[in-house]
């Protein structure tokens, strides 16, 4: 059955409460269960961990301090990741990304959230194959800019054609990986 | 089935070798996260999308596997084809966390015929590669992680940024993905009631110590498990040098530890460990709390020579096999809380009785 909660992703938690002498049934999947902040038996950490990581991300960005006359359209409230449509509203609840691309849907808050859970900003470990090969190739974009300077200072118009043509080259493969 | 036969099947290959330290460290292990580039993580994903993980990352195992004996050997197992009692038996042998188990939509384990290595499929994040080793082995454990992904990642393109590094599901993990642990059994620091100073004192460097068995801050059988919590801003091999360098004290102080209790009262130490050898050698119930304090106070005495005719590992093996998946998996049905003390307290007697034959 499908969450009845977002009617999108399906009921995986199931559970009774009490209310008031009242019993009812509850079935949701996992997000909306986080959200309502059920305590559910059997989960590793708990939600008590999120709530108190969700807590820190209840402040202010630093790019709306002190601007308070921002237009709605920028107002947290209605951000939204387009790839995999987790809320600010729900990032901010739960402590959690949706997606790769949410870290640059709430980058805002990135900052100020890695430097209370770890104390740091930058990932200083392993970095992969494939993210090796871009940064070089960053790096060697930059080194031949500055020899496309040197060579058209010097007047040298052939050899700073030909440092052009690997300069257009290494982009377009940038853009492309 | 035959107690030999259980338990050849329920101890681990890794489990069965005798790694550096293991008097006191019992076991190390290495987990790393990685997500796929454009896929939603398993929180948000559809039943389509979670499906298409899997059978992705299926691809990728079956091409690169040749080069790597370790995931030749190994098998991918489905969570909706397993029932509930054998889910609960890979929990309890530390191969698959509780909320892939419970939780997880189309959730799977690539797992090796050793049992050392585990890459689970659809948890928190899209992959969790773990690999288990005994003794206090943390680098080999990292080594053969960072392998498995570079392998991994010639088929599969992970969600990585050069500021934040690895993206991952929860903050806690982002960076190096990494949470390296160690499971240390300290019972002479716990009888000196030492831990109570020390345990603050290892969560002040940056690392997390819990009890592995029992619930909040009660620590069944002495067991604790010492992890890294922050996973951005060190590289792989400081986070592990950093948290070895720790372990290596927290051996010394235990060390220290036994060495006085021997010399002080060694009578009351001896009455002690004979006392629950005993227990565990005659009893008929017998409740799991009972069996790992009492199964600590034997392997202390192995440790300390006082026990002779019962090998080291019985232990290790026994505070695996008394868990409940494990119980009912060996009495082939399901028991009540009732019936389980009683299989226990049989399976305890049955496997002590085993060792003194073998003598
Ligand atoms: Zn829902
Ligand atoms: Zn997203």
């Amino acid at each position: 059955m499908l969450c009845p909660e977002c009617g999108k992703r399906p009921a995986t938690i199931h559970y009774k409460k009490v209310v008031n002498g009242q019993k009812t049934e509850y079935h949701l999947c996992e997000l909306c269960a986080q959200e309502k902040g059920e305590q559910m038996p059997g989960f590793d950490h708990g939600f008590s961990f999120h709530h108190l990581l969700s807590g820190l991300l209840n402040f202010e960005p630093i790019t709306q301090m002190g601007n308070p006359q921002d237009d709605a359209s920028h107002s947290p409230q209605v951000l939204r990741c387009p790839s995999c449509g987790l809320t600010y509203n729900q990032f901010s609840k739960i402590g959690r990304f949706g997606c790769s691309d949410c870290y640059s849907t709430f980058q805002q808050w990135l900052d100020p959230l890695m430097r209370k859970v770890h104390g740091n900003t930058k990932h200083n470990g392993k970095v992969p194959e494939r993210a090796r090969g871009k940064i070089r190739m960053r790096h060697d974009l930059e080194k031949l800019k500055e020899q496309l300077h040197r060579k058209i200072h010097e007047e040298a118009f052939e050899e700073a054609a030909q440092i052009r043509d690997q300069i257009r080259a290494l982009q377009r493969q940038l853009e492309t990986e | 089935m035959s107690l030999e036969n259980f338990i050849q099947r329920a101890t681990s290959e890794w489990m069965k070798v005798k790694g550096p330290q293991s008097d006191i460290v019992f076991s190390s292990r290495v987990r790393i996260a990685r997500n796929l580039t454009e896929l939603p993580f398993p929180m948000m994903a559809g039943t389509s999308q979670g499906e298409k993980v899997v059978k992705t990352i299926e691809k990728a195992w079956k091409k690169i596997k040749k080069h790597q004996p370790i995931l030749q050997s190994a098998e991918l197992i489905r969570m909706e084809n397993l029932t509930d009692l054998e889910k609960r038996v890979l929990v309890e042998k530390h191969l698959i966390s509780p909320s892939l188990a419970e939780d997880s939509r189309h959730g799977a384990a690539i797992i090796s015929h050793d049992e050392s290595l585990s890459i689970m499929i659809n948890e928190e994040d899209h992959l969790r590669i773990q690999v288990l080793y005994p003794g206090l082995q943390l680098e080999k454990a990292w080594e053969l992680a960072s392998s498995i992904d570079n392998l991994l990642e010639k088929e599969l393109s992970f969600a990585f940024d050069d500021q934040v590094g690895y993206m991952t599901n929860c903050p806690t993990n982002v960076g190096t993905g990494i949470r390296a642990s160690v499971m240390v059994h300290l019972p002479a620091l716990a009888m000196t009631q030492q831990l109570n100073r020390l345990i603050p004192a290892i969560m002040q460097v940056g690392l997390a110590v819990r009890g592995i068995y029992g619930e909040g801050s009660e620590a069944l059988g002495q067991l604790y498990q010492v992890s890294n919590q922050v996973t951005l801003g060190q590289s792989e091999e400081e986070i592990i040098e950093n948290l070895i360098g720790v372990v290596l004290q927290m051996i010394e102080h235990e060390q220290s530890a036994r060495t006085r209790l021997t010399s002080i009262s060694i009578i009351q130490l001896e009455d002690r460990v004979y006392r629950s050898l005993g227990i565990l050698a005659y009893s008929r119930i017998m409740d799991s709390k009972e069996a790992m304090k009492r199964l600590s106070d034997v392997r202390l005495g192995i440790d300390l020579g006082m026990i002779q005719d019962v090998g080291s590992n019985v232990m290790n093996e026994l505070m695996v096999m008394i868990q409940p998946g494990f119980l009912q998996q060996y009495a082939g049905e399901r028991l009540n809380p009732e019936e389980r003390d009683i299989q226990r307290a049989d399976l305890i007697r049955e496997r002590l009785r085993m060792e003194k034959q073998t003598d």
